[in-house]
């Protein structure tokens, strides 16, 4: 039993080990490859941040939504509806923002990179590449992992403006909420450093998604199964890395 | 060809609607109560008790917000809180008599300091200092006072009169 349990430790020690040296090697190419390949990072953009723009914006909407619903119901027992903006507009900022996006990006991007990475590998396409002289981490993970980092922080800014939009539709079109109001108390509750709060989590949350990623495609088991596990695994370990560092952001920040 | 374009288009809309929702979230969200001149003189104000004042409270004069808090210390020789704070350069001509007291926006807001003017010919200036101050009224004072009241005034009664 006890010895089971050590395994399993030295066995993850052994996989975080790996994971952070694979992430060392990843920015070791960052610079060459944005500078000399990055056609290569803008398609991963393309890939990994426009095509999950739609699903961005119909969440952000309704998680808005819900939020101006739930803030009016509640504030209004103490006559504080107008108050609204500022419950939705810090709740969307600086935490539901950046982890919904982050969540919603690896279910969207994460498992497509880690799926494609993986039937690459599964298909010796980069044991050919190798053969070739070419380094796969070079034009294979590198730019997968550059263009989810672009991508995650334009994908939170969208999501928490489009969820602000959804607040105010609910809360000032359809609740009666005045404008104004609502405006004006979320403006003046709001700081620039709330703002960049979220920034920072986006950015590290960025990180975090794009490596696990590409590291599970990279890592899996060259078989059929072995590629479906490394997708259930990125979403999973991404869904508990981000929630766990987002605490840790928070207390760190406040 | 046409794939290329299609994700062209794709990445240029994505990276525009990114970086205006950014744009959006940095200028439309925050602070209206930013207060940016481009000149200020700084003023100081002398209060027996700031209460819960912060670095960059707003400084108003009939309701507009004039200017910024910037400092607060404690003077070890006067035993008396000194605040500093800046005007803008707009408002020069504030009589330098006015009256500076603590307030709070609201039952439960965050405290500010409002001006009232004074009737003197001479005006407010780079590192004037106003005279006539009011503290802030600190709630748990007054309802301790309310509570002890009937009773002898000095039991219990560590108030700052």
């Amino acid at each position: 039993m006890l010895r089971d349990i050590w395994a399993t430790f030295i066995g993850f020690l052994h996989g975080f080990g790996a994971m952070c040296l694979f992430f060392l090697r990843l920015l070791q190419y960052t610079p060459s490859v944005l500078y000399k390949r990055f056609s290569l990072v803008a398609y991963q953009v393309y890939n990994a941040g426009a095509l999950s723009i739609v699903i961005i914006m119909v969440c952000g909407l309704f998680v808005g939504g819900v939020l101006g619903l739930q803030a009016y119901s509640n504030l209004e027992r103490f006559n504080a509806e107008d108050t609204t903006g500022i419950f939705a507009g810090f709740a969307l900022i600086k935490e539901i923002g950046p982890v919904i996006t982050a969540l919603l990006f690896a279910g969207r991007a994460g498992t497509a990179l880690a799926s494609e990475i993986g039937l690459m590998k599964a298909t010796d396409q980069l044991s050919a590449m190798e053969m070739m002289a070419v380094d796969p981490l070079r034009y294979v993970a590198v730019p997968r992992f550059l263009g989810g980092v672009i991508s995650m922080p334009l994908l939170v800014a969208v999501f928490t403006a489009i969820g602000l939009l959804g607040s105010h539709l609910v809360a000032v079109e359809l609740l009666g909420v005045d404008v104004g109001a609502y405006w004006q108390q979320l403006q003046n509750a709001l700081d620039m450093e709330d703002v960049m709060e979220g920034i920072y989590k986006s950015i590290v949350f960025g990180v975090i998604a794009s490596l696990l990623a590409v590291w599970e495609g990279y890592n899996s088991v060259p078989t059929a199964e072995g590629v479906g596990r490394a997708t259930t695994r990125t979403v999973v370990i991404t869904a508990i890395a981000v929630l766990v560092f987002d605490f840790m952001i928070t207390a760190w920040v406040l | 060809m046409k794939q290329t374009r299609t994700i062209e288009l794709g990445t240029g809309l994505f990276a525009l609607l990114g970086i205006g929702a950014l744009f959006f979230l940095t200028t439309q969200t925050t602070g209206n109560n930013d207060f940016d001149a481009a000149e200020t003189f700084q003023v100081e104000a002398r209060f027996d008790n700031v209460g819960s004042l912060k670095k960059r409270a707003p400084v108003s004069m009939s309701g507009v917000t004039i200017g910024r808090v910037t400092n607060i210390r404690f003077d070890p020789v006067a035993l008396e809180a000194v605040v500093t704070f800046v005007i803008d350069s707009r408002y020069d001509e504030i009589p330098d008599d006015s009256d500076a007291s603590i307030l709070t926006a609201g039952l439960l807001g965050s405290q500010y300091i409002g001006l009232q003017p004074g009737g003197s010919p001479v005006y407010l200036e780079e590192g004037s200092e106003i005279y006539f101050t009011q503290s802030a009224v600190i709630l748990e004072n007054l309802v301790g006072k309310f509570l002890l009241r009937g009773g002898s005034d000095d039991d219990g009664d560590d108030g700052d009169e």
